[in-house]
């Protein structure tokens, strides 16, 4: 059972929201340091909560001493760490890279703080709740964070995509409460574990279920839901797209994931896998296919994201196949972390494209500027994990998930791994091989390509490092995702 | 301490060419003395370390490094005479093609990047030649193709930027079907080292589901066969001669068709067994195929203008015998494969090295356009010469030795057929190399060069390679009879390691 008390827990929630709320009566200008402090501290907390997972199992603490069902339980098993990690260190990157970037495109930092700061606690919220009506507020709390973000620049395209977006998460809001009420009305719980215990497998089960399934794929952009997410993550400010597809996007399938292993196991048929990890296979596709028809930089990472949230998807399917069930579980989760870091990185880079530049179309990228090299050689890097290659944490979920499907006899699942793989080399080799192209005639188009401040230069290249590092080994991360996890998947 | 870090060899010597790409991408362009400071440093050291592990493994020493990567499988480097055959080349010729490539490209642009990932390709090939499984041989094998890719289409104009389009498509296709493969065999047999003679789990699994293991095998040798240039998935290695003469030299000779033949060897030899592998009809297919190869290779040289082309033809012809070798069978007809593979290696990477020297000494890309060169440029004619011969087999040069353990090795297993390809390849290099040798020494020269610049009749850095390599060919034929000889050395792999052939 879990071990109670574990600090970091709350602490991991509360510290980026109070220095939200330092930073917006603050303001920017007064205290430029904040953000950094606030994002080291919580670092500290969440790392202290993965080594408390880590050596004791799962942990669990309860606000204010009160006991669920009256008090509101924060609960960390393995997966939960492990998100907590990947999170940090993406939003430890956003931190260190957003200053420069607003700043050297005069967009207004004070405004980006407090939202971001919002969202990264929401984030850890997300992955720290245990029942199934705080999740309702943190998923709440991360769309209206995230929808000013997208909006920053403020200009037409970046409005149209935000109330777009806005709309859109506001129904998949709505579609999710309501499966909520269902479930509470038919169990009289919303605590996580208790509703899988007595949902069972009837009818208002599955409505629900679908009702909070459908929220969910919507939040998470996945086929055929998905026509929201390419405009509004290409128009956000770097910092934010990288926040929004690493993370934002990703809550949404780690949610599915969480619920339908979780809570509705008993509605997890051969039929609903197979659809299930149908669309996640028919996203994987579709985004790729986008992604290789696109002119500009930011929108080819965008339709990757769309391609890329598809393969955990496919756990579903695999999860009831026992020969299966363990690889694909472990490939999955470490398929969101691949995919979280390097996601991450290559929108830093193309951010430093579009900082260097003035603008991120791919025709601009030939004869590239000596000044991009770090971060194209960043991009490509992140491209590498992206596309399933060694030596990259991104290699590693693949192949769990492709030995997987091919222990468990389903092979469909296979060919879908091994073809996205190909198609995200097309789209990334098609941009690659634009950096690689010689100027054209008459010298680059445009003006000269601006000086990059070298914390701008960096970020990407760590995070791009990150993914080799995790791709060295998946055993310690494999080791944390076991605590916790349930028997089937064990 | 001492004998811990010893065993840990095989590691320093693949983060030795690592840190070298890091420290010269970190460098930049700019830095040039730097820059040809570490590639020759990290060069000479990994060689070092390389002939250190092939003395250990001739006293006995055995060296091996593994970590667990996922639940129950392992990246694991083990140092065995075979990997030890392709690491020596590989480490050796790295450090002759990377003098050439300063001399050749230090004019030119993006130098760090070029530098940087000709580092990351070394390193991956060195990777594939001390794989331990089939695991890390896929990865190191994926990694080649990322490495290589920059070096393709270095020039950047359209044409390399097509060339490089084609060597991705043909690359990363076999990589997914290696991919596929390899974890179709995980799946159904789990982790094992590569064993001599065959994996046991492998033959216990192909007693019971023979045709899930000859598909498995198939995928494994297709995704190897795209870069062994196995005919019909030879395309992209014409292609890929618009890059530069080091990389060229470096593709055919050392890195990237190698790395497909030296697949072929270790998913023949030591993950399925040549015994299983014929009982699964397997053998004779790749056999036709090579000697398919063989002639069309040097069938399609033939009608080429272009040096660099007609020596990338010749190239799917020459690699084609290291895989025919395997595929004969037989104790002999494996020696020679073996020994081809830096027969081969030595030979080709001298007439890559001639041909860029005509290129930018010369100006001349034309083979019509040598004629006479032999009197403006001796040495290196001279070289080319010596690796041209080499090629169609004349004795007693390197290819003479390979050929004619492949021919007895084919008579002993009663396939009298192979001795026929064998002297077609002859007959057709003859007829392609002898036209170039003629051109060279015979004809009077007909158009004007660039007077030399100095005493040497091009620069130092261009010349001492290539005579440094013919010089190797015609040592490997002359004293192939030493035991240390390429030949002396495949005999003794397959003495110890594979008796039951």
């Amino acid at each position: 059972m879990a071990e109670l008390g574990a600090l970091s827990l709350p602490l991991a929630f509360f510290l980026p929201l109070l220095t939200a709320l330092a930073a917006f009566l603050l303001g920017a200008r007064q205290a430029p340091w904040l953000a950094g402090i606030g994002a080291l501290a919580t670092v500290a907390a969440v790392a202290d909560a993965v080594r408390r997972v880590a050596a004791h199992g799962p942990q669990a603490y309860h606000l204010g001493g009160w006991a669920p069902p009256l008090g509101v339980e924060l609960y960390a098993d393995g997966l939960a760490a492990l998100m907590l990690a990947m999170t940090a260190a993406v939003a430890l990157a956003v931190t260190a890279y957003a200053g420069a970037y607003l700043h050297g495109q005069g967009q207004a930092a004070e405004r980006f703080w407090p939202l971001w700061l919002v969202q990264w606690a929401a984030l850890n919220g997300t992955f720290l709740s245990a029942d199934l009506f705080n999740l309702y507020v943190m998923l709440e709390l991360v769309t209206l964070t995230a929808v000013p973000l997208v909006a920053m620049a403020g200009d037409r395209a970046s409005l149209g995509a935000a109330m777009r977006y806005l709309l859109l998460a506001l129904i998949a809001s709505l579609a999710y409460l309501l499966g909520v009420a269902l479930l509470y009305g038919g169990t009289g719980t919303l605590h996580l574990r208790e509703v899988g215990e007595l949902a069972g497998a009837g009818g208002p089960t599955a409505v629900a279920a679908a009702l909070v399934t459908a929220g969910l794929l919507l939040k998470a952009a996945i086929f055929p839901l998905h026509a929201w997410l390419a405009p509004a993550h290409s128009s956000a400010p770097a910092p934010a797209s990288a926040a929004l597809s690493a993370l934002v996007a990703q809550a949404g399938v780690y949610l599915v994931l969480r619920l339908w292993l979780w809570a509705f196991p008993a509605l997890l048929s051969p039929v609903v896998g197979w659809g299930l990890g149908g669309l996640g296979a028919a996203s994987v596709l579709y985004g790729s296919l986008q992604a290789l028809r696109q002119s500009r930089l930011k929108p080819v990472i965008a339709y990757s994201t769309v391609a890329q949230l598809g393969y955990p998807l496919l756990l579903l399917p695999l999860a009831a196949v026992p020969a299966a069930a363990s690889q694909a579980w472990q490939g999955a989760a470490y398929f969101i972390v691949a995919h979280g870091l390097a996601k991450a990185g290559a929108f830093l880079a193309a951010g430093n494209v579009y900082y260097s530049l003035g603008h991120d179309r791919l025709a601009g990228l030939r004869g590239l500027a000596p000044e991009l090299s770090a971060s194209v050689l960043a991009l490509g890097l992140a491209w590498v994990s992206l596309m399933g290659l060694p030596p990259t944490a991104g290699f590693l979920a693949k192949w769990q998930l492709l030995s997987g499907a091919l222990a468990g006899g389903q092979w469909p699942w296979a060919v879908v791994v091994v073809l996205g793989g190909l198609l995200a080399a097309g789209y990334g080799f098609r941009v690659l091989a634009t950096a690689h192209a010689a100027a054209p005639p008459g010298g680059p188009v445009g003006r000269p390509a601006r000086r990059l401040p070298w914390r701008m230069a960096a970020t990407p290249l760590l995070l791009a490092l990150a993914v080799y590092l995790l791709g060295v080994s998946a055993v310690p991360a494999l080791r944390l995702l076991g605590q916790g996890a349930p028997e089937a998947l064990g | 301490m001492m004998a811990a870090a010893y065993g840990l060899l095989p590691l320093a010597a693949l983060l030795i060419a690592v840190a070298t790409a890091a420290i010269v991408f970190a460098l930049g362009d700019a830095r040039r003395r730097q820059r040809t400071f570490w590639n020759l440093f990290g060069a000479g050291a990994k060689l070092v370390l390389v002939l250190v592990m092939a003395y250990g493994v001739l006293q006995g020493d055995t060296f091996e490094v593994a970590w667990p990567v996922l639940p129950g499988i392992t990246l694991r480097l083990a140092a065995d005479r075979l990997a030890l055959l392709f690491a020596v080349l590989s480490a050796g010729l790295w450090l002759v093609t990377t003098v050439y490539a300063i001399a050749y490209l230090e004019g030119s642009g993006q130098r760090a990047r070029f530098f940087g990932f000709f580092s990351l390709c070394v390193a991956a090939t060195f990777g594939i030649a001390l794989a331990g499984n089939p695991f890390t041989f896929l990865c190191f094998y994926e990694l080649l193709t990322l490495a290589t890719y920059p070096l393709v289409v270095h020039r950047g104009h359209p044409a390399a930027l097509a060339a490089g389009r084609t060597y991705l498509i043909h690359t990363l296709g076999g990589g997914a079907a290696l991919l596929a493969g390899t974890a179709a065999l995980y799946a159904a047999v789990g982790e094992h080292p590569y064993t001599p003679g065959g994996m046991p789990a492998v033959a216990e699994w192909a007693a019971q589901a023979p045709a899930a293991a000859t598909a498995v095998l198939g995928l494994l040798l297709g995704g190897v066969a795209v870069k062994a240039a196995l005919f019909p998935l030879q395309g992209w290695l014409p292609a890929a001669m618009v890059a530069p003469a080091p990389v060229s030299a470096l593709l055919h000779a050392v890195a990237v068709v190698k790395a497909g033949a030296f697949g072929v060897v270790r998913i023949v030899e030591d993950v399925y067994g040549h015994a299983l592998a014929a009982e699964l009809h397997v053998t004779p297919v790749l056999s036709a195929l090579a000697a398919v190869t063989v002639v069309y290779g040097s069938v399609r040289a033939l009608a080429q203008v272009d040096l660099k082309r007609r020596l990338a033809f010749s190239t799917v012809s020459q690699v084609s015998f290291i895989t025919l070798g395997v595929a004969v069978g037989g104790q002999l007809a494996l020696v020679g494969g073996l020994a081809h593979l830096i027969h081969q290696g030595l030979m080709k990477v001298t007439l890559f090295f001639c041909a860029g020297n005509y290129a930018e000494t010369l100006g001349e890309h034309r083979i019509d356009a040598l004629d006479g060169a032999g009197r403006r440029m001796p040495a290196t004619s001279a070289a080319f010469t010596v690796a041209a011969l080499g090629m169609m087999g004349a004795p007693p040069l390197a290819g003479f030795i390979s050929k004619w353990y492949l021919g007895i090795g084919a008579l002993g297993q009663g396939q009298g057929w192979v001795v026929g390809v064998l002297v077609a390849s002859t007959l057709l290099n003859a007829a392609y190399f002898l036209p170039i040798l003629r051109r060279l020494w015979l004809l009077s020269a007909t158009r004007d060069w660039p007077a030399r610049a100095g005493r040497a009749e091009t620069h130092r850095g261009l010349l001492y390679p290539p005579l440094l390599t013919a010089a190797a060919v015609l040592l490997a034929g002359l004293l192939a009879a030493a035991p240390l000889s390429p030949l002396g050395w495949a005999v003794r792999i397959v003495e110890q390691g594979y008796p039951g052939l």
